[in-house]
């Protein structure tokens, strides 16, 4: 859109140029555009979900409700882990504008061990769930809990094997322009799947909890 | 039988000989038949020597224009797949009356009308309007290739594995048995234990991935890689539906890959979405999956309309009337194809208020449907209209189009609509607006689009026979559904009691078969035209005289597109580059920076249809090793940091140079 103006479109004499001979012109990389796009329908996915506990997040089919079944505590541990990872990909961020690849690498580890952190802390209470009786068999408020929860889940595994063969690129062929493009687009998804958290968060555990 | 071991169920899953047709003779035909075409195919292939040039041209190209054919290729090959369908089904009623079952049992048939309904939209639609889309957006923008070209590539082979897996269900187990959008719970694991719905699930899922990528791309294209000068508001209008239709792509398509994703688990793992018991609820599917089947149709009529659009000012001679209300139309559609989902269920009981708002917000995409329907007439009005085959179909179209956009507003009328739901009446609304729409606009956009990719015309004889079958055919086939729709008749039913119907049966048996003819006509007008391909040569490039910048390069472009980038001054630039005195440039060319074909796309697909199989036939241990596969062979793929070369200074200035002689020779 900037490229409407930037060019002269007519010569000294007035008359019209057609083409650009210089061959100047270069299309604005379209990638970060991109990712943002697919986050919009990831995004879609997770509202999908989320519709669908807000219509079956009360069948509980006289089975547990979520007032009996959820661990605060252990909710508010999860949350505090991946809300840390973000912040230190943060971290990692930073570090890359500074073109350091050891605090990069570091702190993208420390990032993948809150990550990994948070994913374990989620199998735990799935186990524990599943072994009380209230597994997603149990009710349609149980199936869409744990669809929800789980496809968060699924992608912060998805986004652990991404940082780990990042690290590896990273490590392999040092910041180059493609891999900071590919370090900020893990950044915008793993912030995007915090964003996502907060809601699951509010919407599911704080909410499910109410008398 | 025994029972198969613990080893035999690990790697065959369900899979046993029992699900090879062999019993039902039309199958065992049609196996015979496909095997015979198909090996007269790879035998031809491979004694050409074809192979490594198809390989190496195509299947591993990620030039735009090379996956806009093979889309519609795929595209066509389906509709033949899906016409049998159609054709098999209007025979059956024709005959099962009375005493007379028929010749094809309630649960054959019932595959066959699901079938019928995902081939055409997923695999026959889908892909011709993503490949016209794929082939003429980035020329139109005097682009050389989309924002992702690889992404472009791995979009098509899952689409294509999509269209494989669907295919195998013919002759491997069964097909759903569900209706196209496999409601449950009739869907669900109790009613259909079988493997046709989780063919269906996959297959789906499959090709979904491919669709939304191909979305994502080519908005990042529309977005980002116009020429200089080309505002918003300079884009072709096909350009410009093509953006609104991947806007409503990727706002679609998860929804469906969520809908279908928690179907699978109902099925799969057991959990309770859409059972009948522990809280289930069924009409929350019903709900979802037409929050993206609505947007789908307008997905589907969208770029139809860009089509028109273009061949009614191109075949006028004059500039397209009320551009912006075009524009704006267009826009509005978008947004309001999000707020009538409703209407496809205005039976499920959600009361007077909530039927009246969906019943209202759909008439009201009647209004800017009817604003393009004016501007295509006034466009006409005063031009010097030449009717060739494109032009005809437009025509054809707007007459059509126009009836089955009343009989819809006519369904959207709640009351009305409660007497005629799921009733051959709304079979016969749908189908004339998908054929008379969608159809007849992809027609015309492969008559007004092949001379641009092939450097020659189609032959305008055969085209206009084809032409004037499908119309006629299209209004004997479906005339008599409405009426029957009127008299009650329902969908779906494979046998009737009530003999006094059977002459409309008949009727339309009678028009599918001129549809038939209308599609052989197709076929022998490829096959003269590439007989008499140097009789309906066009060196120009610009047959027809066109007003847009894909006219502007030699037939078939090169693979660079532009050797120089387009600036663009008005709305109709090729129009107006001609008219201001515009000389080709023909020196000073540069190396033109290009990316490098990729096999990564056909391996990722083919590894994931694998894994799509696997998973139908709860075979384990494959689904295990493929997904894995998949992940390594991305991972594998992202370590490829070497994506492009420069197409040499030399070499570009030796195909300009041929271009300069082909032009020299049609001006003598």
């Amino acid at each position: 859109m900037s490229d409407a103006t930037a060019f002269v479109s007519t010569d000294a004499a007035g008359n019209p140029i057609f083409h650009d001979a210089s061959g100047d012109h270069h299309p604005e990389n379209g990638t970060l555009l991109g990712f943002w796009l697919y986050l919009m329908s990831d995004c879609l996915i997770f509202a999908s979900l989320f519709a669908v506990y807000g219509v079956l997040g009360h069948s509980y089919a006289a089975g547990p409700t979520g007032a009996d079944l959820f661990d605060l505590k252990l909710v508010a541990v999860n949350t505090s882990m991946l809300l840390l990872s973000s912040i230190t990909y943060g971290f990692a961020m930073i570090a890359m504008q500074k073109r350091r690849v050891a605090p990069v690498q570091f702190w993208l580890a420390i990032t993948g061990l809150f990550g990994m952190a948070f994913v374990g802390l989620e199998l735990y209470e799935f186990h524990h769930l599943i072994h009380e009786g209230a597994g997603p068999q149990r009710s349609a408020f149980l199936s869409s809990f744990f669809a929800l929860v789980g496809t968060h889940g699924l992608h912060v595994t998805f986004g652990i094997v991404w940082l780990v063969t990042l690290m590896a690129q990273v490590g392999k062929f040092g910041l180059t322009a493609e891999n900071q493009r590919r370090l900020m687009c893990l950044s915008m998804f793993w912030h995007f799947l915090d964003v996502i958290w907060i809601g699951v968060f509010t919407f599911v555990y704080l909410m499910g909890v109410l008398p | 039988m025994s029972e198969p071991s613990d080893l035999a169920k690990l790697i065959f899953g369900r899979l046993t000989w029992e699900a090879i047709p062999f019993h039902e003779p039309i199958l065992l035909w049609t196996f015979v038949v496909v095997a015979l075409v198909g090996g007269v195919v790879v035998g031809a292939v491979t004694k050409y020597k074809l192979w490594g040039y198809l390989w190496r041209e195509w299947f591993t190209s990620i030039d735009h224009k090379k996956i806009g054919i093979m889309y519609i290729v795929l595209g066509l090959v389906m509709l033949l797949r899906g016409f049998t369908d159609a054709i098999m089904m209007r025979l059956q009623q024709a005959m099962a009356f009375g005493d007379n079952v028929g010749y094809l049992p309630p649960e054959h048939y019932d595959q066959i009308f699901t079938a019928h309904g995902v081939i055409m939209i997923f695999f026959v639609a889908m892909p011709l309007v993503t490949g016209f889309m794929n082939y003429v957006v980035p020329l139109q923008i005097g682009a050389r290739d989309v924002a992702f070209p690889f992404l472009n590539n791995f979009s098509f082979w899952m689409t294509t594995s999509g269209a494989v897996l669907v295919m195998m269900s013919l002759f491997m187990g069964e097909f759903a048995k569900t209706g196209w959008l496999a409601y449950p719970p009739l869907s669900g694991i109790a009613y259909s234990p079988g493997v046709g719905v989780d063919y269906y699930i996959w297959s789906l899922q499959i090709a979904g991935i491919g669709t939304l990528l191909s979305g994502i791309n080519l908005i990042a294209t529309i977005v980002k890689m116009r020429a200089p000068g080309m505002t918003m508001m300079k884009m072709p209008i096909f350009t410009w539906t093509s953006l609104c239709t991947n806007v409503l792509i990727v706002a679609a398509f998860p929804v469906l890959t969520a809908v279908l994703a928690l179907l699978a688990l109902d099925r799969y793992t057991g959990t309770n979405f859409f059972t009948n018991d522990l809280g289930g609820n069924a009409m929350m599917y019903v709900n979802l999956i037409w929050i993206w089947g609505h947007p789908e149709v307008y997905i589907l009529i969208l770029p139809v309309f860009g089509i028109f659009s273009e061949v009614v000012s191109t075949f006028s001679s004059k500039r397209l009337f009320g551009y912006a209300s075009m524009v704006y139309a267009t826009v509005v559609i978008t947004i309001l194809s999000y707020l009538v989902w409703l209407h496809h269920f205005f039976t499920m009981g959600s009361g007077a208020s909530v039927n009246s708002f969906f019943g209202i917000t759909t008439m009201i995409i009647s209004i800017p449907t009817g604003a393009k329907i004016f501007n295509w007439l006034f466009t006409m009005y005063h031009g010097r209209i030449r009717f060739d085959v494109p032009m005809l179909w437009t025509v054809g179209f707007m007459i059509t189009f126009v009836i089955g956009g009343m009989t819809g507003v006519l369904l959207a009328v709640p009351p009305a609509d409660f007497v005629l739901h799921n009733s051959l009446f709304l079979i016969a609304h749908f189908h004339n607006v998908i054929i008379g729409g969608v159809v007849f606009g992809l027609m015309a956009g492969i008559n007004y689009w092949f001379p641009k990719a092939f450097g020659f015309r189609l032959d305008p004889v055969w085209g206009k026979r084809s032409f004037w079958f499908w119309l006629i055919g299209f209004w004997v086939a479906f005339t008599p559904l409405y009426v029957l729709g009127l008299m009650g008749v329902t969908r779906r039913v494979s046998h009737f009691q009530d003999s006094s119907l059977q002459i409309w049966f008949q009727i339309a048996a009678f028009g599918a078969v001129l549809i038939a003819i209308g599609i052989v006509c197709m076929l022998i007008q490829f096959y003269v035209s590439i007989r008499d391909r140097h009789a309906l040569r066009d060196e120009s490039g610009d047959p027809w005289g066109g007003r847009t910048l894909e006219w502007s390069t030699s037939s078939p472009p090169p693979a660079y597109n532009f050797a120089f980038t387009p600036i663009v001054h008005d709305n109709d630039a090729w129009h107006d580059m001609k008219q201001r005195g515009y000389e080709r440039p023909l020196q000073g060319f540069k190396p033109i920076h290009m990316p490098k074909n990729t096999a990564a796309g056909i391996v990722l697909a083919g590894l994931s249809s694998v894994c799509g199989f696997a998973l139908i036939w709860h075979m384990w241990l494959l689904v295990g090793l493929s997904f894995a596969a998949v992940l390594v062979a991305a991972i594998v793929h992202t370590f490829n940091y070497k994506r492009d070369f420069h197409i040499p200074a030399d070499e570009v200035v030796r195909t300009e140079e041929t271009r300069t002689q082909q032009l020299a020779a049609v001006h003598v």
